[in-house]
């Protein structure tokens, strides 16, 4: 507790003082990222076993579901950046959620085609109608929106309110894709991993699974401290902490 | 109260509220979300008697027949309770097994079997070694023995 009440945590929700701080963590992430990356593949690859049933087309699980859980629990804290931003009017918290966008966008689009690519396959299908399916897509469509609206707007406080009530709104889709397949008869099989029961994978499967899904956060927390630090410099180019750093100044 | 407080009441319901909408919505629209009915609501006459739906179960074991033209396949969609013939012209998916899920696309004939014009298959969320696949059988095979076997 002495270490929470050390640090001035509220002084951190200030671009001058988030900006260097993002700057030293971002290598940490990414240095963590690629070594969970490595991790997870050498297991995906070479450690786990050949699946009974599908062979060894699976495999594509191992960045499937971790992108898939990616998306949504992106767009869950995108929309809670929001809500903190339209609630407190902080300005950095609007810069956060402006920043997870893209990188949200990315997986969701990412599930979606390695999903095609492993139903084409399994199912006999690359694309079917069915509820998981339709309401990731939906999720595609409210990054996308998220990131259009912003951008049409040039006023930078109306264009953070505006998608931010659009992120929070979209927020309900998110237990809809999690919970589709057991509201609804589709053809995406059930969860496999899940709070309430063991894992229906064998241990090596899943680990290979888990350190991707660990690959993936760590990736997205570094491209997003990448990205919102781009966003304060151009949001703050007229304040004077941003003219005299040093990779400003020349 | 302060206004950020106020605020933040504003959007926790307004979230909320939402959130309530889209429940009831869902809910209402529940029959017609679905992505196949199963052969119990075939049977009761849920499914689209002239148009074209999805029939979605099991294939039941031992159900499966080839016609001589080599392509014309025979099974039976079940959920356990209710059995619907299925027929069907064209290449199965690789995963298309005895015992194992599959989605169906076509419509009813006049004797009230189903004409499929695709056939999808339905994989479990099950992922595990090919051995420890057998082991799982052979443990089912031995304790079903064993429960008939004691007189």
């Amino acid at each position: 507790m002495k270490i929470m009440t050390g640090i001035n945590w509220f002084k951190y929700s200030s671009p001058p003082a988030f900006y260097p701080l993002a700057g030293l963590l971002i290598p940490w992430f990414y240095t963590l990222a690629t070594v969970f990356a490595a991790v997870g593949l050498y297991i995906s690859f070479a450690v786990a076993p050949t699946d009974f049933q599908q062979g060894e087309a699976y495999r594509i699980i191992f960045v499937h579901v971790p992108a898939a859980w990616m998306s949504m629990f992106l767009y869950l804290v995108m929309a809670t950046w929001a809500g903190f931003g339209l609630a407190l009017n902080a300005r950095l918290s609007h810069m956060m959620s402006q920043a997870l966008a893209p990188t949200g966008a990315m997986f969701t689009l990412l599930a979606l085609v390695t999903g095609s690519l492993w139903g084409r396959p399994m199912w006999g299908a690359w694309w079917v109608w069915d509820a998981r399916l339709t309401s990731e897509l939906i999720l595609l469509f409210l990054y996308i929106g998220f990131i259009a609206l912003q951008a049409s707007i040039d006023d930078p406080r109306r264009a953070d309110r505006a998608s931010s009530l659009l992120a929070l709104v979209g927020a309900v889709n998110v237990p809809i894709i999690y919970f589709s397949v057991k509201w609804w008869n589709t053809l995406h099989q059930g969860a496999s991993i899940s709070m309430t029961s063991a894992p229906k994978m064998a241990i090596t499967m899943l680990t290979g699974m888990l350190m991707l899904a660990l690959a993936f956060w760590m990736y997205s927390i570094a491209v997003a401290l990448v990205r919102v630090r781009c966003i304060i410099l151009e949001r703050e180019r007229r304040a004077d902490w941003v003219r005299q750093l040093v990779e400003v100044k020349f | 109260m302060k206004a950020r407080h106020k605020r933040l009441a504003l959007i926790i319901s307004g979230v909320a509220l939402v959130a309530l909408a889209a429940t009831l919505i869902l809910n209402a629209f529940r029959s017609n979300m679905v992505f196949f009915f199963t052969p119990t609501q075939v049977t009761k006459g849920e499914a689209p008697k002239s148009g074209s739906f999805r029939i979605g179960g099991l294939v039941e074991s031992g159900s499966l027949q080839r016609d001589s033209d080599g392509l014309t396949v025979h099974f039976v969609v079940t959920d356990t309770v209710q059995r619907t013939k299925v027929t069907y012209q064209g290449i199965l998916p690789d995963l298309f097994k005895e015992g194992k899920g599959v989605v169906a696309q076509g419509k009813l004939g006049p004797d009230g079997a189903f004409i499929a014009s695709d056939v999808l298959a339905k994989h479990d969320e099950n992922y595990m070694p090919p051995e420890a696949a057998a082991a799982l059988k052979q443990a089912k095979e031995n304790s079903t023995k064993t429960l008939i076997v004691p007189k």
